[in-house]
């Protein structure tokens, strides 16, 4: 990847990931919410060696714009052949339970607004023919459990729709990966006792850019998580259904 | 709240943590003291908020410029030198000033104006800051430069982290022709030896330090292995980069705290004749990669957990050329007769030079750096005895390495800290600063001398 679009840039996975492509002297373009993080970023990038850095502050869950800001991209870095999805709220599952409008943030945010940018990348990858997406998932995703169905069941979705899409852009030679962390110590997880499990936001963005680098379909970060949800997904319903999980 | 310590592990608080992200957001509403917080190698309780909360700077690490044709960098204040030796060593600079370990962040190395091998040519690291922003609990932003708000800058170098938070530094690097170090090591049989290779070594070397084997006593008083280094010349560019250069430290680690028993009078003198004997034996001079020379210790992970839990106490203190001598002296004497030696002791000039910083502790003279096991009162005795004979040199002790000074000494070190006080954030505060600026309390006011020292009482 050397044209690389970041979508959720100022996220702590995000930009351990543009560190790395920085130094590669890669040329990325950055998206985010806020301006000034951003322009943080960007600099960041800048001096860690990157060849060129362009970013734009937009909310992504405006999908209304997703195709222009692709265009735009496009422009700035004169073609592209990499894209990190990143972006994503890890919500509220009780209050997702109250009310819908906070359910539908998460669902929006993490799926609705991912599938729309990736429609537009997919298709100009798949023009021509040359491309590797790399989408931040969950292993939240592989199984519904009732302390965060809300946010697995976008990552579950959005895990799906690549499996989809990379069936689709297979014979184009576009890379489809799909990367699934586990518990991740970033401003997301503030509020969350930290323990063995978690990983650095740079230990993930190793992982990530190595399971890019392959060409990979689906990888777990760090690796142990391949096990740990090959337990929880073969736990018989019936069973699952009285964990408390 | 949770228990935190210090580098020395000693002492243990109780204080609440809070992360810092972004340098433009504002400092987090708390109830309690802040005090901002790097990579926590400040060895005493300065790097300590007990009962309130520490601002973790680590997420502030972001570069913001580099000029590789100037040596200008600009960076958020958690960066580390690890990270900017990372960005400018293969571009030909090195960093002013660096202490003996490169896992510091720049906001630490302004807060505590570390000082390095080179302090004899280059001074302090404040020295070489340009400007830094300093983000008050008021919400304001200053930019701080020797010219631009000058007291401010004058009272955050060297000020602890007590006058708000330093969230971006711009540093002027040092230009260096390779990442080598031509590095010799001259055997000196007792302090008038060091002394002279001293003063010989440098009118011709960046770099000087000596290590004292605190065990040698009587004539042997002060023996040591003086080194002296220079960055190696243009005719050396063709070595390939050790390989330390790309990786952390050597991946050795201390596993675990290890038990009392590792550390005794027998362990401590077998190192430390061993050590003095086995450098003595090798070649005295070579060529060294700038990563063992600079920061031999770094490459031990977690080499403080050698003092198992009860840590240890660091005590650096400078005496001027005046008193130095006898100074010395005395304080070798006193560290090799009474408790546990020092596993490693360090001697070293200080030059002229002087720092913007009014809290700075480097000043003329020599600086002797030791530590000692914390066995209890018998140590804190030992230090306390140190403590006296600096005072009475005219001398001064490092609060980065300090766990114990009275306000009475504070005082009597830094003469330039009620000009200070009136720029400290009044949101901001920490351990250290409490202890040697204790609030009288009721019952003790007018007793005087009577009531025990406040260090004693914050501790115990």
């Amino acid at each position: 990847m050397k044209k690389v679009i970041i979508l959720g840039a100022t996220s702590a996975i995000a930009q351990a990931t543009v560190r790395l492509l920085a130094a590669r002297g890669a040329s990325l373009y950055l998206v985010g919410r806020n301006a000034a993080n951003l322009e943080a970023v960007a600099r960041d990038a800048t001096t860690r060696g990157a060849q060129k850095v362009e970013f734009r502050s937009l909310d992504l869950n405006d999908c209304e714009a997703h195709a222009s800001l692709v265009e735009r991209a496009w422009q700035a870095l004169g073609g592209l052949d990499g894209a990190v999805l990143a972006h994503g709220v890890l919500g509220d599952q009780e209050e997702s339970q109250r009310s819908w409008a906070a359910a539908e943030v998460v669902l929006r945010t993490n799926f609705l607004s991912a599938a729309s940018l990736l429609t537009e990348l997919a298709n100009r990858f798949e023009a021509q023919k040359a491309g590797t997406l790399v989408v931040i998932s969950s292993v939240a995703g592989d199984r519904g459990r009732q302390s965060n169905y809300v946010y697995g069941a976008s990552k579950g979705a959005l895990t799906v729709f690549l499996q989809g899409m990379r069936n689709r852009l297979a014979k184009s030679g576009v890379a489809v990966v799909t990367v699934k962390p586990g518990f991740v110590d970033t401003p997301m997880t503030a509020h969350v006792p930290k323990n063995k499990l978690f990983a650095s936001p740079e230990q993930v963005a190793r992982g990530l850019l190595k399971a890019a680098d392959k060409r990979k379909n689906e990888v777990y970060v760090p690796g142990f998580w391949a096990l740990i949800m090959l337990i929880i997904r073969s736990i018989p319903e019936p069973v699952f259904k009285r964990l408390k999980l | 709240m949770s228990t935190s310590d210090s580098w020395g592990r000693f002492p243990r608080v109780e204080q609440r943590t809070r992360a810092l992200v972004w340098r433009s957001d504002a400092l987090p509403a708390v109830d309690g003291a802040l005090l901002p917080h790097g990579l926590g190698r400040s060895y005493g309780d300065s790097c300590l908020n007990a009962g309130g909360t520490v601002l973790l700077t680590a997420g502030l690490d972001r570069l913001i410029d580099f000029d590789p044709a100037t040596g200008v960098v600009r960076c958020e204040a958690g960066v580390s030198l690890d990270t900017l030796l990372r960005l400018c060593v293969p571009r030909g600079w090195f960093l002013p000033v660096t202490p003996g370990t490169k896992f510091v962040t720049v906001g630490g190395a302004i807060a505590n104006d570390v000082h390095g091998k080179n302090h004899h040519r280059a001074g302090t690291f404040g020295r070489f800051v340009r400007r830094f922003e300093l983000l008050r609990s008021d919400g304001s932003r200053r930019l701080c430069s020797p010219e631009e708000n000058p007291d401010w800058f004058g009272a955050t170098i060297g000020g602890l982290g007590l006058t708000g938070l330093v969230t971006w530094a711009e540093v002027q690097l040092s230009p260096i022709r390779n990442p080598f170090v031509v590095q010799e090591t001259v055997p000196f049989d007792n302090l008038d030896g060091f002394l002279r290779v001293s003063a010989e070594s440098e009118p011709d070397h960046d770099f000087t330090m000596s290590w004292v084997d605190c065990l040698a006593r009587g004539r042997k008083l002060g023996r040591g292995l003086f080194y002296r280094g220079n960055f190696a010349p243009t005719q050396f560019e063709r070595l390939p980069l050790a390989k330390s250069h790309l990786s952390h430290g050597s991946g050795l680690a201390v596993p675990m705290d290890l038990p009392g028993f590792c550390l005794n009078r027998l362990s401590v003198s077998a190192f430390n004749f061993l050590y003095y004997h086995l450098e003595r034996g090798r070649p005295s001079r070579r060529l060294v990669h700038y990563d063992p020379f600079f920061y031999p210790l770094d490459s031990v992970n977690g080499w403080n957990r050698i003092y198992g839990r009860r840590g240890f106490l660091q005590f650096q203190c400078v005496v001027p050329h005046a008193t130095a001598r006898d100074a010395l002296k005395e304080l070798l004497e006193r560290s090799a007769r009474g408790g546990l030696p020092s596993f490693l002791s360090v001697l070293k000039t200080f030059g002229n030079l002087r720092s913007p910083g009014w809290l700075s502790f480097p000043r003329p003279g020599y600086t002797l750096a030791m530590d000692f096991a914390n066995q209890g009162e018998k140590t804190w005795r030992l230090v306390e005895e140190l403590d006296r004979v600096t005072r009475d040199a005219g001398g001064a002790v490092y609060p980065a390495k300090d766990a114990r000074m009275s306000p009475e000494s504070f005082a009597a070190y830094f003469p330039q800290r009620e000009r200070f006080k009136a720029y400290l954030d009044p949101a901001f505060s920490s351990s250290f600063w409490r202890r040697v600026n204790p609030v009288p309390l009721p019952s003790l006011e007018g007793r005087g001398d009577a009531a025990p020292p406040a260090s004693l009482l914050a501790l115990r």
